[in-house]
């Protein structure tokens, strides 16, 4: 019997089985930022513990960073102690530091792949639920909480309990205007907010294996959303031609090396999975949700769904959604007016995403009175994205250009709504009060979604705006 | 590292109703702007409690009926979303010793149980159940039994469960996973040997 992608590289890691019957799983790759490693350094120095491998911990900033005022100290006095308290454990202990002046700072799961220290056929931690975006790589990426940051600090492991492995298949060429974004938001909308629960989701299928890396990252990154910890795609050329040249990918002479233990990891053709299921990609249509979790989302062409139509267990959270989102049940999304168009996140905000944006922005305007940002993804990204003029094409379209960080996607730095405002986002979460304002409101789609909305000033199907058929 | 073994859990409940409640509506992200998880406990369930402008919203934690509940009740998929351990160290700071739901999310779980707060699961009708007897006596006490997978309110007694292992753990003493992490070091050691992306640095 073959094995998954996941058996293997579980195997691979594990230290030994703990007397309560759980793994003591190594983490090869451990991730910090700075909202949830500061009490970890703190109990690592009540316990006078050091960091075990300082070299395989890896740092950056982003929840906090303001993306227009980049320079310290920062006028948010709390956010400023942040930043420098992470500065200073990660000098302490000898970790890399990826800080505002290097060029490299960024969200944590733009930067790790960037740098091409998220590689196939590892294990990857980071005191963040989106961690499962480093799985596009053929990795095993597992978001924790700040007591396994300092268990994986001080031990580079951590206890965790084999999940089970569902497959999910998508077949065929998504349509013009259909996108990663959406296949994700496809997905959880069929399996439900909680449907991953317990499980590792593999993806794969003729349309994963069509997708750039970016793609694959933008699909294993809302993993967490559908409730499953991890998610990841098997490795390919795509990986491998990705990762090449990168600083901390292996270096030329050790590639194919590498390359050869990378492909190994890969599911066999005869795995064994827990579960399986098949979607077409022609199914998939632009999505958008309605209301206050994930997968509470509509093709832009459907109306808003009635109770009646709802299983009886989603009627309640429904409920609240109408009420908290101010729309109707029974009505279309579309022509819903927005107030603010955000472009980023560690779902969205990669140069593939700017690039394929900027392609249909070009020579139009966003309508006067919205509130649009861009804020790319790391440093690096902006970088690339100015020196290929795609910043111009944003300036001129009333977008404003910002800085690197995770902004308006949880709304930890200045960017918030205010209000009861209506945000088209291309994140990751429409939770209530996630944009930063209580009352304020979330419509989750795909980042060309998010430019045609900024464009009408409502809710719009980019393939109408932009003549995509 | 001795720790308590929790066995037994008594004190007065709370129902806070809905399904889906994410860990931003736990503790919202403008509360995490700190270095200690000191004083989170004030801001458990800040934006359901409270308007912009101040103004309470009549939650269920703020009613003096239930003042001092230590065992919170919930919905489904408890604790979804992000992975931010403030969210149970925010209701245990707010004095929640055990939440009893129909489902809790993954990472919420396993956060929890590492500070020896039990989330058990429980049937929703006798959630339902169990709320309509606080509602009546809210000042009753209730007793979980971990080791015998129970909750016991008056007469009525419903069954609650943990996966083996976190029962386990916390009937053992060994919620906090650190100290048998720590004994396995030299395992640790051989293994990450064996992994050539561990020697880079």
């Amino acid at each position: 019997m073959g094995k998954t992608l996941f058996d293997k590289v579980w195997e691979a890691h594990t230290v030994r089985e703990l007397p309560n019957g759980m793994t003591q799983l190594l983490i090869g790759t451990h991730l910090i930022h700075e909202v949830t490693s500061p009490q970890a350094f703190g109990m690592l120095r009540d316990l006078n513990l050091p960091v075990l491998y300082p070299q395989r911990t890896f740092a950056t900033v982003d929840h906090i960073v303001p993306t227009d005022e980049r320079v310290e100290p920062f006028s948010d006095q709390l956010a400023d102690a942040m930043i420098k308290e992470l500065r200073k454990n990660c000098a302490d202990s000898g970790i890399k530091f990826f800080d505002i002046a290097s060029g490299q700072q960024g969200i944590v799961h733009i930067v790790g792949p960037e740098q091409g220290i998220t590689q196939p056929g590892t294990t990857i931690a980071c005191g963040d639920s989106h961690t499962s975006t480093h799985g596009a790589f053929g990795a095993v990426a597992f978001g924790i909480g700040t007591s396994q940051v300092r268990d994986v600090l001080a031990t580079q492991t951590m206890a965790l309990r084999k999940p089970k492995v569902r497959r999910i298949e998508v077949h065929g060429k998504l349509a013009p205007g259909v996108y990663a974004k959406d296949v994700i938001l496809h997905i959880i909308r069929r399996l439900g907010v909680n449907g991953g629960l317990g499980y590792a989701y593999e993806y794969a299928g003729s349309t994963f294996d069509n997708f750039t890396q970016e793609e694959r990252m933008t699909v294993c990154n809302m993993s967490i959303e559908g409730g499953a910890r991890v998610g990841y795609v098997n490795p390919d050329q795509t990986t491998f031609d990705y990762l090449r040249g990168r600083p901390y990918a292996p270096a030329q002479g050790e590639y194919d090396t590498a390359v050869a233990r990378w492909k190994s990891f890969a599911s066999d053709p005869d795995a064994k999975y827990d579960d399986l299921v098949k979607y077409d990609a022609s199914d998939i249509a632009p999505t958008v949700t309605w209301g206050i979790n994930p997968g509470q989302a509509i093709f832009i062409d459907e109306n808003i769904p009635s109770p009646v139509e709802l299983q009886e267990k989603d009627r309640s959270t429904a409920e609240e959604a109408y009420a908290h989102m101010k729309l109707q049940p029974g009505k279309p999304i579309k022509g819903t007016k927005i107030d603010v168009a955000f472009l980023g996140s560690c779902t969205n905000g990669r140069l593939s995403d700017l690039q394929e944006v900027a392609k249909y922005l070009q020579g139009k305007k966003i309508k006067s009175g919205i509130k649009a940002i861009v804020v790319p993804g790391s440093q690096g990204v902006a970088a690339l994205a100015e020196s290929m003029g795609l910043a111009e094409v944003f300036r001129d379209a009333g977008f404003e250009w910002r800085g690197a960080g995770c902004s308006m996607c949880l709304a930890m730095n200045p960017d918030k709504l205010i209000g009861d405002q209506l945000c088209a986002s291309s994140s990751n979460r429409n939770f209530k009060g996630r944009q930063g304002s209580p009352t304020g409101r979330t419509v989750l789609m795909s980042p060309l979604m998010v430019a045609a909305a900024a464009v009408t000033g409502e809710i719009s199907d980019a393939r109408e705006i932009f003549g995509l058929s | 590292m001795a720790l308590t073994k929790i066995t037994q859990i008594a004190g007065t409940g709370i129902y806070v109703p809905g399904d889906d409640v994410d860990t931003d509506r736990i503790i919202p992200a403008r509360f995490m702007k700190c270095v200690t998880f000191d004083g989170l406990g004030e801001y458990a369930f800040y934006d359901e409690r409270f308007h912009e402008d101040g103004k309470p919203k009549a939650h269920p934690i703020d009613n003096p009926k239930y003042q001092g509940a230590t065992i919170l009740l919930a919905g489904r998929n408890f604790g979804c979303g992000s992975s931010r351990e403030h969210a149970p160290q925010a209701l245990y700071r707010h004095g929640f010793r055990a939440v009893l739901a129909e489902s809790f999310a993954e990472i919420f779980f396993g956060n929890a149980i590492t500070l020896g707060m039990p989330c058990l699961v429980m049937d929703g009708r006798d959630i339902r159940a169990l709320a309509a007897l606080i509602d009546e006596a809210p000042q009753t006490e209730i007793n979980i039994d971990i080791p015998g997978s129970e909750v016991n309110m008056a007469d009525a007694s419903f069954p609650a469960k943990l996966p083996d292992h976190a029962r386990e753990a916390l009937v053992d003493g060994k919620w906090d996973a650190i100290a048998d992490l720590l004994e396995g070091l030299d395992a640790v050691k051989s293994t990450a040997d064996k992994l050539p992306y561990m020697r880079v640095a």
